[in-house]
């Protein structure tokens, strides 16, 4: 038997593969968005792998680091290190902001790390070029995706630092690629104020009686050395021993240090079911939204070239093709604008997706049920069409 | 003869009724007619005469109120249709020439006319060569690869009538089959469906207006307020 659908669409591929370019792109956004979506849950994740802890350690009941505000102060890890299966503990602060580069500036969360080797919590995993930070200051790693070259000079709040090595695919839970700086320098730049604040201050200090006691010479300078450090931290990342389970050594620090620690299980939980649940829905909605245009698309297309045939289907009824035959053409020409359609927003995704300026990740999986969404979407678009060809009487074949 | 008037076509006491109560309207009121097999007969009626009804209910695309009608050997319709299917029965037993030739515009000439032995289930290979041997048999076989859009009016409805003897049927309805032909072409028509009617024993009716072929027919059904009346024609050879 002869494939009408095929035939059909051999005859008017033009049409087919136009209107199946132009299906092509929306169904290329649909699986973009759920790209996006993967790859803020992959962002998540790798924020989580890269930082080379077992167990973060936050101020008590806070959501620390990533999806709240955490203050710690920064001896708090010598404790800390000392509490059974804790290997390693590394303090770390956290810092979204704008870094000059130039004329331009660029996003990035800001990473103040303990200076140190690789595999130490906190430090860049890997680098792509160049080494890692070895001074105390004024030296940076950052993620290419900065944009920012090895040697130069970048400016964060009042001090410049020097690139010294490159790191790929660190970047924050919202996408923004990092720049890891020495601790010191970033607890400085976190509370870091303008010199006419810095003046406001003292003089402020200076004239309450509290800290400027006659009697008590030295007070004022102690209280104003003091309003010019910041001895915090956002947090403490923890590796265990070999041997240990996280909550076994988690348990503990709860307790006795009064701190919140979350294990990786936890803090995935905390970053995918808190801090990127809202936009996940936001995505969802699209796709949901995507979902019903193209099946409106599908559904007014097929129609359209269902009517645009109707004196054929009057003729193949009336010479004796059955019903099901009927709705099969039109099914499987439905079936085959959706392919071609997904075929096109398959590559038309794969080829935009890196250049969008966060991680979208496409995956195989994805792929695979956005077919299936797209097949069964086209079943369900051509049912109108199928029912307006069932109803072509065949006596419109004879005229009169 | 009497074998012969076994086949063919027989209707008797035809009647068709259209709406109900009041609006009611009876298109045909008894109509009677037999077409034997080899034979082209005209039906030919003025505007909202019933042509086309009749025309639907031999189609088998309406039915009729009441009556009894005959294809072959087999009762097809006696006060009600005698057979399930009544598209295994259009596909099988009936032939249709339309006005316009009406080719599926997507399937090329070959196809065209093969694709009613295939919905009858045969292969496609027989399918074929069936279509094929016909379209000689029309003089169309040179076209057998090209698409319906490009053959000219004549060869379109010569590839139609292919497609509706292609199964063989005891009948073939043509509906106004020489309206968008000129004269010469009509005739040509007209002369190629009394060929094929002769070659494969095949009944046609032939409802037309066309003047230019009535003088054609041997014998005329004339169809005014829903009954037919049976006239001999000219039978005017063919120039």
């Amino acid at each position: 038997m002869i494939s009408l659908a095929g035939r059909d669409i051999l005859h008017s591929w033009g049409k087919f593969v136009f209107t199946g370019i132009g299906l092509g792109l929306l169904i290329g956004v649909t699986l973009t968005m759920a790209g996006v979506y993967r790859g803020m849950v992959d962002d998540a994740k790798v924020l989580l792998d890269n930082s080379g802890a077992d167990l973060w350690v936050v101020q008590q009941d806070t959501l620390g680091p990533y999806a709240e505000p955490s203050s710690l102060y920064d001896d708090v890890y010598r404790t800390i290190l000392a509490m059974p299966g804790v290997s390693r503990a590394a303090n770390v602060t956290y810092l979204t902001m704008q870094i000059r580069q130039g004329d331009s500036d660029v996003r990035a969360m800001v990473v103040g790390v303990v200076p140190g080797g690789p595999g130490e919590p906190g430090q860049p995993g890997y680098l792509i070029d160049g080494r890692q930070i070895t001074r105390g200051h004024y030296e940076a790693v950052a993620d290419i995706a900065t944009g920012f070259k090895l040697g130069q000079r970048i400016l964060i709040r009042r001090n410049h630092y020097t690139v010294v090595g490159l790191t790929h695919r660190m970047v924050s839970s919202g996408g923004d690629p990092m720049v890891f700086i020495p601790l010191k320098d970033a607890q400085e730049a976190q509370f870091l104020k303008d010199n006419d604040a810095i003046v406001q201050q003292r003089r402020r200090t200076a004239v309450n009686p509290a800290f400027n006691r006659p009697g008590t010479p030295g007070l004022l300078d102690a209280v104003i050395a003091s309003q010019s450090v910041n001895p915090y931290i956002n947090a403490v990342l923890v590796q265990v021993k070999p041997g240990f389970q996280p909550e076994a050594v988690a348990e503990p620090i709860r307790r006795w240090k009064r701190l919140q620690v979350y294990t990786r299980i936890q803090m995935e939980e905390i970053l995918i079911g808190k801090l990127i649940a809202t936009a996940a829905k936001q995505i969802g909605m699209f796709l949901v939204i995507l979902a019903i245009v193209s099946a409106a698309i599908v559904a007014f297309i097929i129609y359209t070239l269902t009517l645009g045939k109707i004196r054929e289907i009057a003729v193949l009824k009336l010479i004796g093709t059955r019903n099901r035959t009927i709705a099969g053409m039109i099914l499987q020409q439905a079936l085959g604008l959706g392919a071609i359609g997904f075929v096109v927003g398959k590559i038309a995704a794969t080829f935009w997706a890196p250049i969008f300026p966060k991680y979208v990740l496409l995956e195989p999986g994805d792929a695979v049920r956005g077919f299936i969404t797209v097949m069964v979407i086209c079943v369900l678009a051509s049912v109108l069409a199928i029912r307006t060809a069932l109803k072509v009487d065949p006596a419109e074949a004879i005229g009169g | 003869m009497v074998d012969e008037l076994k086949k063919g076509i027989r209707i008797k006491g035809l009647r068709k009724r259209y709406g109900k109560g009041d609006t009611a309207v009876d298109a045909l009121k008894g109509v009677d007619m037999q077409v034997t097999p080899g034979e082209v007969v005209g039906l030919i009626g003025p505007s909202g005469s019933g042509k086309s009804t009749l025309l639907k209910c031999l189609g088998a695309v309406i039915e009729p109120t009441a009556g009894h009608m005959t294809l072959g050997e087999e009762v097809i319709y006696d006060n009600t249709w005698m057979m399930p299917d009544l598209r295994a029965l259009r596909r099988d037993k009936i032939g249709f020439v339309f006005q316009a030739p009406y080719l599926i515009p997507f399937l090329d000439v070959t196809d065209n006319v093969a694709l009613l032995p295939m919905l009858a289930g045969r292969s496609n290979s027989e399918s074929r060569k069936r279509a094929l041997e016909l379209l000689e048999a029309l003089d169309v076989a040179h076209r057998a690869k090209a698409m319906p859009s490009q053959l000219s009016g004549g060869e379109q409805q010569r590839v139609s009538i292919a497609r509706a003897l292609v199964n063989r049927p005891p009948v073939i309805l043509a509906d106004e089959p020489t309206a968008p032909l000129d004269s010469e072409r009509a005739l040509a028509v007209i002369r190629i469906l009394n060929q094929m009617a002769h070659q494969y024993e095949t009944a046609i009716i032939v409802v037309t207006h066309d003047e230019k072929i009535i003088p054609t027919f041997k014998r005329i059904y004339h169809i005014r307020d829903g009954k037919t009346q049976e006239e001999a024609g000219e039978g005017r050879a063919f120039e």
